[in-house]
Formats: structure tokens, sequence, C-alpha cells
């Protein structure tokens, strides 16, 4: 018989998500308030300085009324990694659920999630596969959360290149800002998947985003640099900020294919982790 | 330029670049909102008024978090609310060319930085709503402003300030690119 996870464990989870929820809501990590920072620095438009300043006096505000950053506090997408010797039920799933409902009548989150085709809105940000919750392997079990705003969401694309396309990739990456324009809220950071499947990109894309954004690879630097000639700037407003950095994650795929996905990501780039005491 | 709502003909002094504080009654309209009133009409004055792109988070008849949304999705839904006497749309993102001719002598889009929402609610005083029944995010709330700063990306000329970005964006690419065609946009 498999045991049950304890019920004492089910409330941590519900906890632990809550909390999570409340972290990334309302306070930045520091490698992206930092970045927020530079580009302030470096931007010599009177107009993109400001859009900067305001972006970074709400980081103030809100952490110090203890308010979201943003009024579109996203859907849920979580990362969990669980130890060894603890059954995955969906006990552990209902838990991580009902977290989401605490957080969203706690700290408030404004209810996004709705019926694809009815569009009727649930009220609590859960639905049919939401939250949406990834399980990564673990020595640890912890939460990990990334609430993701429609804006920047919806500029997001995939596509599946031809193998000898590679030198490409750079190109649909810049065209997808082209695209998108202001509307993500730039200055954007990019999470971009190359391989796997075609599902499988999207997700490395997403997961990308979860990487912290003070470092890049040279090849990173490389696309963000061809990304940044597009002048776009702050909120469409131009600059030479459009994103703060570019971020990839690669997967083995079929010989025959290269899948390419870019998930867009707006400067408020919330991402938590809290660990779940068991 | 301190602006107050209603806002008179002193909208169309502004120049796209310019900016601006926005202070007084504001109404929020998103989708939901736009295609309410173009059915059943305006529920407020629209003489002057400033409509707000935006769906807060409210809590116990607090403003809690009230940043802008995409002013794009309300490019086809806007014109009537021009027609009928709004002087400003406010939001992020820009919007489309038509919209921008539809604001030609009457009134300016006015871009707030997105995602500011904290920064936002703490310039704001919940007034009233309506239309609840559409739902938080969508419904029309009355919101006082506090000299919210703002910056003119559409003026009542015509001019756009997104749309020179995004021609630039656009020629930047081709060069970058190597593209002959123009980009799809």
């Amino acid at each position: 018989m498999i045991p049950l996870p304890d019920p004492s464990l089910l409330s941590a989870i519900t906890h632990a998500t809550c909390e999570a929820f409340r972290q990334a809501e309302i306070n930045l990590p520091p490698d992206v308030v930092q970045a927020l920072r530079n580009a302030r620095e470096k931007e010599t438009s009177e107009i993109a300085r400001g859009e900067l300043t305001n972006i970074l006096t709400n980081l103030e505000m809100a952490g110090s009324l203890r308010v979201p950053i943003c009024q579109d506090t996203g859907v849920p997408v979580i990362y969990l990694t669980m130890p060894p010797g603890i059954p995955l039920t969906t006990g552990i799933y209902d838990a991580i659920a009902e977290g989401v409902r605490e957080a969203t009548r706690e700290i408030p989150l404004r209810p996004n999630v709705v019926d694809p085709l009815t569009r009727e809105n649930t009220g609590d940000n859960t639905g049919v596969g939401m939250p949406a919750i990834h399980v990564r392997p673990g020595d640890r079990f912890t939460i990990t959360v990334l609430p993701k705003g429609a804006g920047a969401e919806n500029m997001s694309r995939i596509t599946m290149m031809l193998p000898s396309e590679r030198e490409q990739i750079h190109k649909f990456v810049a065209e997808t800002m082209l695209l998108a324009g202001g509307r993500p809220c730039p200055p954007v950071i990019l999470g971009v998947g190359i391989g796997s499947t075609f599902d499988g990109a999207a997700a490395l894309a997403k997961e990308a985003l979860l990487e912290p954004i003070d470092t890049m690879t040279p090849y990173e630097e490389q696309i963000l640099a061809a990304v940044n000639t597009l002048g776009i700037g702050p909120m469409g407003l131009g600059g030479s900020t459009t994103a703060l950095a570019v971020k990839v994650k690669t997967g083995g795929c079929h010989t025959a294919s290269l899948p390419v996905a870019v998930n867009v990501q707006c400067w408020a780039c919330r991402r938590a982790t809290v660990e779940v005491p068991y | 330029m301190d602006l107050c709502t209603p806002l008179s003909h002193e909208v169309l002094m502004l120049r796209a670049g310019d900016r601006v504080t926005l202070s007084g009654t504001v109404f929020t309209a998103r989708d939901e909102a736009h295609l309410r009133m173009m059915e059943k009409g305006i529920p407020f004055d629209p003489h002057g008024a400033a409509i707000y792109h935006c769906g807060p988070v409210i809590q116990e008849k607090r403003i809690i978090a009230a940043g802008p949304t995409t002013s794009a999705r309300m490019n086809t839904l806007s014109g009537f609310l021009l027609e009928k006497g709004v002087r400003a749309l406010v939001g992020k993102g820009g919007m489309s060319r038509q919209v921008a001719d539809q604001l030609k002598g009457r009134g300016v889009y006015l871009a707030f930085t997105g995602g500011c929402a904290a920064l936002a609610a703490s310039r704001m005083t919940l007034k009233g709503v309506y239309f609840e029944d559409l739902g938080m995010a969508e419904a029309v709330w009355a919101i006082e402003l506090d000299r919210l700063p703002l910056v003119v990306g559409i003026d009542a000329a015509g001019n756009d300030l997104f749309e020179g970005v995004n021609k630039n964006a656009q020629a930047q690419f081709r060069r970058r690119f190597q593209v002959k065609k123009e980009a799809p946009a």
C-alpha cells in the first residue's frame, strides 16, 4: 500500500504555496531589480529614464505597502521539486491549488483564470489544469512560483525551424520583439527554448525564465544585442533597453527538427521559491 | 503640464513625448466594458472624460493595484467614446493608426508605465463602480487620481510616439538581418 501524505504535510504545502506567491507578487528578485537600475543608468532618453524611474518607484511602493507589484497578478505557474520517499498524489496537487486560493483571497490576487471557451471566471485562480504544476527532480521539497501576466505571455511565439536554419534563431527572437513592440511591457526578459519537441521547446522557454539574469552566456549576449538594436525601449516609447536579458535553455531534439520557442516575460519577472518543511 | 478632468481643449495643445500629470476622476474600461457601453450607453458624463484601460485589484472598496492594461485590445472599440466627448485614453503600449485618426482634433492618448500598479494605487481613491456584474477586472470603476505621471503617446494632431519607435525598429531589423521585404507587423 502506498502511504498517503500526512495531513500536516498537505497544510505545509498549502502554506508554502501561498507564501511563495506573497514573496513573488510583492518583491522582485534582487537580480531583476539590479538589472532595472543598470538600465536606468544606461538610458540617455528622458522618456526612457522616466519610465524606469516609475518602475523602480513602483517596486519601492509595492514593498512598503505590501501590495502586488502589478495588478495583473498572473496565472499560477508552479515548479515543484520533491524528495524521494514522498508519493506524488492528487492530494499534493490539491494542496497547491488550495495555496493558490488562499493567496488569491489574502494577498489579494486578481482572479484571472477563466474557462477558455465560456470565459467564465472561476473566481479563485484555479481551473482545469490550473495551477499549471510542473514536477522536477530534486533533493529538497520546494515550491517555486512564476506568476505569468497576459500582456507578455500573449506575445510569445514558437516555430519549427529547419536544422539548417540555426543562424536564423537570433532573427526569430528579434522578430518576436519587433512584432510585440511596447505591448509586453518592456524592458522584457526573453526565455528561449531551443530543441526538444514542439511542446518541450515551449516548456524550456518558460523554465529559462527561472534562471537568474545577472549572468549570460556569450550566445545569450549576442541574441540580447540583436534584440536591443531595435530601440523599442521601456514601454515601447524608445530607448536602448528593449530587453534586460535573454536566457536560453536547450534540449536534445530529432535530427530532422529544430523547435524554437520564445516566452516573453515583462520587466516584472516575478519568481520565488519556498521550501516545504516535512 | 498638470491636467485635471474634466479635460478641455487644452489637451489639443499637447505634443507626443510631453510628460504630464493627470488628476481628477477617470473611468476604467476594458474590452467587456466597452462592449457594454456600446450596447447600453455610457453610464457617466463623457464630456471631457478620461478613460483608463485598467482592470484593478479591489479589496473592501480599496484600490490595491491598478496599473494599465494593453490599450491595443480596445483599438476598434474606442471611436464611439471620442465621438461622445471623451478627451483622453490612458493605457499602455499605444493604439492603432485608426485611433490616432479618431483622436485628431479631439483628444490624446496618454501612456502610463505598464506594471506600475502600486505606484498608481498610491495616487488613487475609489469613488464608485458601474457594471459591477462584469467582474473585478472588467467593471467600470470611477477613480479619483492625484497627479498620475504620464507621457503623451499620441497627440491631437495625430503624431504617434509608438509609431515612430515602431518604424525605427522595423528599419533596424531590416538592416540587422538584411531583410528586403518589410517584416510583418
